[in-house]
């Protein structure tokens, strides 16, 4: 059930540059991976809360993995333990739990802490590989998926790993992704819509976790709408919103122009 | 001074165009879907009335993302009306609304003089529709919709055609993108307005100076929140002040203070927008904050808050 509520900070660290890591103090929350968080600035002049996807979540602890990008962020990289913040959440549907024969988690940048949270829960169950974009050798979490994964890495840079996109990895070794394993993919546009286009190609099975500008995150407001392949049975047209339908859609039921 | 809360509880109810309204605190259009989401959050009974998002006889698209940018103390939005249409309106969404006990004001908008009417006909068969809001202010639809709200003739000849067909009260929402707004308040009222809504986004840009180019995919956008309040103030204090009829007022509205400034100036009823994103129980807190403010003052009736001079 998802609620708002006011969380105490117990952690939040630096564990890259520009990358935090927090952990805050919650009771019984229930969060799936690819779910997410709505966090509030508490300051009028920020009017909209931010939306951080759950990286971890156990009976007492949500931990939430994010990169500074603006002012609110920043707000909350200065949040000191024992200080408070205002939460909203969980918000949106999350991944399939269902786990498959092979599950390959497919992630850039900032997109890969709710795979991280999603490979936890699957390797319980599966085989899990990962292929991990970076922008550089800063390899923030990529410890914590060596622990429950097959990774392969590529760099903006060619730092470490494969130089290029995670989609460079995946051609120089196809066996990574053997017939029948399921795609689970976060990270930024265009990697997504390469990695779309890959498994449609590959007839596999493909899910993709959507970003988009949101307001409500509650699906009132109709800002973080993607284009769907057929018409959406809640707009009535073919637009879906990605804070309710999604973040996580099925490869094949969104268009990603 | 006496500061007990229990002492006495303060009549907030109000009268509008012949509708009774337990208070007069009601979300605006747009930022509560049709409540059911905001219905887990806080309880739709206490509200004045839900105001519905706008609808239109088809259904729309809206437009491209990004649709939403902040700014500095509020919000631009270029939604552009994405609606189910009337059909899916009526059966799913007025349907939820059945069981609760406030009223039901349902946000209209169209391309054509054409689909307002047919939606405003439509929409007065419904027994759950108590008012009817005519959009003719959005910002964010090239067609339609605002064409007829910046000229005062257009929205004159509109507003009396809609009245002749609907057996709802009809509000007129007014666009703050006029030179004069008490121009086109007055062709309501002439018109046969039942009563006025203000104001609706005020036009604005926004550009991301990394990507250099313009933050929301339409270029232009509403602005709402906190940053438009005095602005909205003045207009309302400005349209009530030229016309008889009563007048809603928005924009900004964030807390009971900001609503009882609305109040003062001259609005008969309150309407809360983007404040909803920044809290989900705002409307509960704008009512109680309205409450509070007349307990203090030691008022009875909310047509006591009026200002002095
Ligand atoms: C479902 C979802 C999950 C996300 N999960 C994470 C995560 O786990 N870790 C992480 O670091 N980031 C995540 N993001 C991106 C994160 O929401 C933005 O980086 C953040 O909102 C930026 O806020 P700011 O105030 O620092 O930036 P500003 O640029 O000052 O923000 C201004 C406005 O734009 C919005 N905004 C800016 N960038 C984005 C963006 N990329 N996506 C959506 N809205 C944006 C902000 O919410 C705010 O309303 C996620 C986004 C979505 C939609
Ligand atoms: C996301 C969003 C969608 C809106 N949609 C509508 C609409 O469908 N019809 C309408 O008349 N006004 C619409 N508005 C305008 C609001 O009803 C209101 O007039 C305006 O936001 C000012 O109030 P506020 O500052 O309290 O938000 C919308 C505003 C926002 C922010
Ligand atoms: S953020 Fe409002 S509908 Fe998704």
């Amino acid at each position: 059930m998802k609620e708002k509520m006011i969380a105490k900070v117990t952690e939040n660290k630096e564990i890259s540059p520009g990358i935090y890591d927090m952990r805050l103090e919650t009771r019984g929350l229930n969060a799936s991976p690819g779910q997410f968080f709505m966090l509030y600035t508490g300051d009028g002049s920020r009017l909209l809360p931010r939306p951080i996807s759950v990286c971890d979540c156990t009976d007492d602890i949500l931990r939430l993995v994010y990169r500074v990008a603006g002012s609110g962020t920043s707000l909350f990289s200065r949040l000191k333990k024992d200080e408070t913040l205002e939460i909203m959440g969980p918000l949106g549907n999350g991944y399939p739990p269902e786990p498959p024969e092979n599950a390959v988690l497919i992630g850039g940048g900032i997109g890969l802490p709710p795979l991280l949270y999603l490979g936890k829960k699957l390797s319980a169950c599966c085989s899990v590989t990962s292929i991990l974009g970076y922008r550089n050798s800063d390899l923030f979490l990529k410890d914590e998926f060596d622990r429950i994964s097959k990774v392969s890495v590529s760099t903006d840079d060619g730092s470490l790993g494969v130089h290029g996109t995670v989609m460079d990895v995946i051609k120089n070794d196809p066996s990574l992704i053997p017939q029948g394993s399921v795609l689970y993919a976060c990270g930024p546009l265009p990697m997504l819509r390469a990695v779309r286009e890959y498994a449609l190609s590959e007839g596999l099975k493909c899910y993709l976790s959507l970003e988009e500008r949101m307001a409500c995150g509650l699906g009132v407001c109709l800002s973080c709408v993607c284009k769907t392949s057929s018409t959406d049975p809640h707009s009535n047209v073919d637009n879906a919103r990605v804070c309710v339908d999604g973040p996580v859609f099925a490869a094949d039921k969104v268009e990603l122009n | 001074m006496n500061n007990s809360k229990d002492k006495y509880s303060p009549d907030l109810s109000v009268t509008i165009a012949g509708v009774p309204f337990k208070n007069p605190v009601m979300p605006a259009s747009g930022c509560f879907g049709s409540g059911q989401e905001y219905s887990e959050y806080i309880d739709l009974n206490r509200l004045g009335a839900v105001v519905t998002k706008g609808v239109s006889v088809t259904p729309w698209e809206g437009n491209p993302v990004p649709r939403t940018a902040e700014t500095c103390g509020g919000m631009l939005n270029a939604i552009g009306l994405q609606n189910p249409g009337l059909d899916l309106f009526i059966e799913r969404d007025l349907s939820f609304l059945q069981g609760f006990d406030t009223n039901v004001i349902v946000n209209v908008c169209g391309h054509t003089e054409a689909e307002y009417l047919e939606a405003v006909e439509r929409l007065s068969d419904e027994d759950r529709v108590d008012m009817l809001e005519i959009n003719v202010s959005c910002p964010n639809v090239t067609k339609g919709a605002i064409a007829f709200g910046k000229d005062p003739a257009v929205l004159e000849d509109l507003t009396s055609k809609i009245k002749k067909l609907s057996k709802k009260p009809v509000i007129i929402k007014l666009t703050p993108n006029v030179s004069d707004i008490t121009e086109t308040a007055r062709a309501a009222e002439q018109g046969g307005a039942d009563a006025v809504s203000l104001i609706n986004t005020l036009m604005g840009m926004k550009i991301d100076i990394d990507r250099r180019t313009f933050a929301l995919a339409n270029k232009t956008g509403g602005l709402s929140g906190p940053a438009i309040h005095p602005v909205a103030v003045r207009m309302v204090y400005e349209v009530s002040h030229s016309v008889s009829i009563p007048v809603i007022g928005m924009g900004g509205v964030m807390n009971g203070a900001d609503a009882v400034e609305m109040l003062l100036a001259g609005a008969s009823a309150v309407a809360v927008g983007c404040a909803s994103f920044n809290d989900p129980e705002a409307l509960i807190f704008v009512i109680e904050g309205i409450e509070d403010y007349m307990i203090r003052k030691g008022m009875k009736n909310l047509s006591d808050i009026t200002l002095l001079q």
